[in-house]
């Protein structure tokens, strides 16, 4: 990275840089700020910038209104649960793929990725009657179920493109120690793929938090996730943009913080390891 | 060399993920397609029976679907247009040596870990909103009338909100990318005299190439099904306005009940991804072997 270029460049650089930065990031800045104003001083005209009257009542109201708490909760369990089920039965499928390839691996693979294509409103109706047959519509468990299929391709993808990469050199040697083939796994390869496993894992619990087609259209009261919760402001009665922010910025902050962490991942995932 | 043991097991192993794709993929698509030909309304229950092709002229027919059409062509190649070039910009000057790097990133990273009707709320009241947005604020400081933007300006309006999420995913991959460009081809073609303009059609644009390639391709999968959006928004209106197919068919399967009519809207919805499709799987295809 020695390139070599003036201060004066790198002052223009910087400047236009952070000015950019911080225009895309406006939104939820503007909206971390009005959380912590009262309602008055948050349609005041004009606005001020921060909060003047520094309040974290919004956030009990929104609490009261809309049951965070159990939101919270079904967003966590369908989006843990959906990545830990689809690791269980990805990691399996994509050693097998990496290591031990046939003729047909890539066609195997390139298939799962078709799935991923499919528009999930070609698919709605008929899941919609199904759910509502087996009495899965708004349950946990029926979401969980739709959240890991629609993610396995995914984690296939990523742990296939991250044990490819181990050198099956690595694998055969302690093969010929005479390693049984479970101890190959437990002992040679998880500790060199644990990098790529928690990429993985992180990437998807992302995907399924943010996830908001078939989290609003099967779910309604009872396993709500955040997106349900947050699309539940939509219609603003009594108002509310003080409320709005803090049900906002509640809903997105953990997954915020998680992303900071695995934005190198996000290029890999999302890609298919198609660039890196 | 695996031994025909480990075949045998790797086959095994990989059984339970290729059944469940298989289901999860051929039952609700040939239940799409069955009940596309059937009279089916859950609130007319009499009306039974085959359809023919009644349900696909209905939804073809109607003025709803040609504007939906239209519409997701528009939001698609709009948010396309907004994204790739303003990623490119981005990614370039992101690659520049500047103060700050890492913290840079996570701001420009960050409206993608936005949940979508987070995002669309978030713009509709917080900016967009014609009496308290900031966005008035800032018409009204420059002694402009402020935009009702979702009555004025719909599609528009969404297509910002959209574009806003996935500008940098676009940058963040264009910048990987561009990072991988080899430090001496850069110099090697500075010391050949090549100015900024020709280092960058020569040597960057091809380079690039497959990036903004992919981008563009992941990007349309996600684009054809925008939903949240619109649901929080404008709810598809005024009128037609802002409906894309996808939200056509929520529209007439779910909120309708008209499960035949909204059935054949899902079948156009495939027809239509799976063009798309067929062009990734190409592109990504050739990585593999790579």
């Amino acid at each position: 990275m020695a390139r070599n270029v003036s201060t004066q460049a790198k002052v223009g650089f910087t400047i236009g840089a952070w000015v950019i930065a911080l225009l895309l990031f406006s939104p939820i800045l503007w909206t971390i700020l009005t959380a912590f104003k009262t309602e008055g001083e948050a349609i005041a005209n004009p606005p001020t910038f921060l909060p003047q009257h520094f309040t974290l009542e919004n956030f009990g109201a929104v609490q009261d209104r809309s049951d965070y708490i159990k939101h919270v909760t079904n967003s966590i369990l369908v989006s843990v649960g959906s990545t830990l089920l689809g690791l269980i039965i990805g990691i399996p499928a994509a050693w097998s793929m990496a290591f031990a390839p046939t003729k047909r691996t890539k066609d195997i693979l390139m298939w799962m990725l078709s799935t991923k294509m499919m528009p999930a409103v070609g698919v709605l109706i008929p899941i919609y009657l199904i759910f509502r047959d087996l009495r899965l519509l708004d349950t946990v468990h029926g979401l969980t179920i739709i959240m890991t299929l629609i993610n396995l391709p995914i984690i296939i993808w990523m742990l296939y493109t991250y044990f490819k990469e181990i050198p099956v050199d690595i694998l055969e040697a302690a093969r010929m120690d005479g390693a049984e083939l479970w101890n190959e796994i437990v002992h040679v390869l998880v500790p060199m793929a644990v990098p790529g496993i928690a990429s993985t894992l992180l990437l998807n619990v992302i995907l399924a938090w943010n996830e908001s087609f078939w989290t609003i259209t099967l779910t309604s009261g009872r396993a709500g996730t955040l997106t349900a919760f947050i699309s539940s402001f939509s219609s603003p009665q009594g108002l509310f943009l003080a409320k709005l922010s803090a049900a906002s910025l509640l809903a997105i902050a953990p997954i915020l913080l998680l992303g900071w962490f695995s934005q190198k991942q996000l290029v890999r995932g999302l890609t298919f390891g198609a660039v890196k | 060399m695996a031994t025909a043991q480990t075949r045998t097991l790797a086959r095994t192993m990989m059984l339970p993920a290729v059944v469940l794709l298989f289901i999860w993929m051929i039952v609700p698509l040939v239940m799409t397609l069955w009940f596309s030909f059937q009279n089916y309304s859950l609130i007319n229950p009499m009306m039974t029976g085959f359809a023919g092709w009644a349900n696909y002229i209905y939804v073809i027919g109607d003025p709803s679907f040609t504007q939906s059409l239209v519409n997701t062509l528009i939001l698609v190649l709009g948010v396309l247009i907004i994204t790739v070039v303003g990623g490119t910009f981005l990614a370039l000057l992101l690659d520049q040596p500047v103060w700050g790097q890492g913290i840079l990133r996570i701001l420009v990273i960050s409206p993608f870990f936005v949940m979508p009707p987070v995002a669309a709320l978030i713009w509709k009241n917080g900016f967009m909103h014609a009496d308290y947005g900031l966005l008035a604020h800032l018409w009204r400081f420059f002694g402009a009338k402020p935009i009702d933007w979702f009555a004025q300006y719909p599609l528009f309006s969404v297509i910002i909100i959209v574009a806003w999420q996935w500008l940098p995913f676009a940058a963040l991959i264009l910048l990987t990318a561009l990072q991988s460009l080899s430090e001496e081809q850069r110099e090697a073609a500075e010391m050949d005299g090549a100015n900024a303009i020709n280092r960058f059609w020569y040597i960057i644009m091809p380079h690039m190439a497959r990036a903004v390639t992919i981008v563009i391709l992941i990007q349309t999968i996600f684009l054809l099904g925008i939903f949240a959006e619109i649901r929080v928004t404008t709810g598809g209106g005024p009128g037609y306005a802002s409906t894309n197919i996808a939200f056509l068919v929520f529209r007439t399967g779910i909120l309708s009940n008209d499960i035949g009519a909204g059935s054949a809207g899902g079948v156009v919805a495939v027809i239509i991804a799976n063009i798309v499709a067929i062009f990734l799987m190409r592109a990504v295809g050739k990585n593999l072997d790579a």
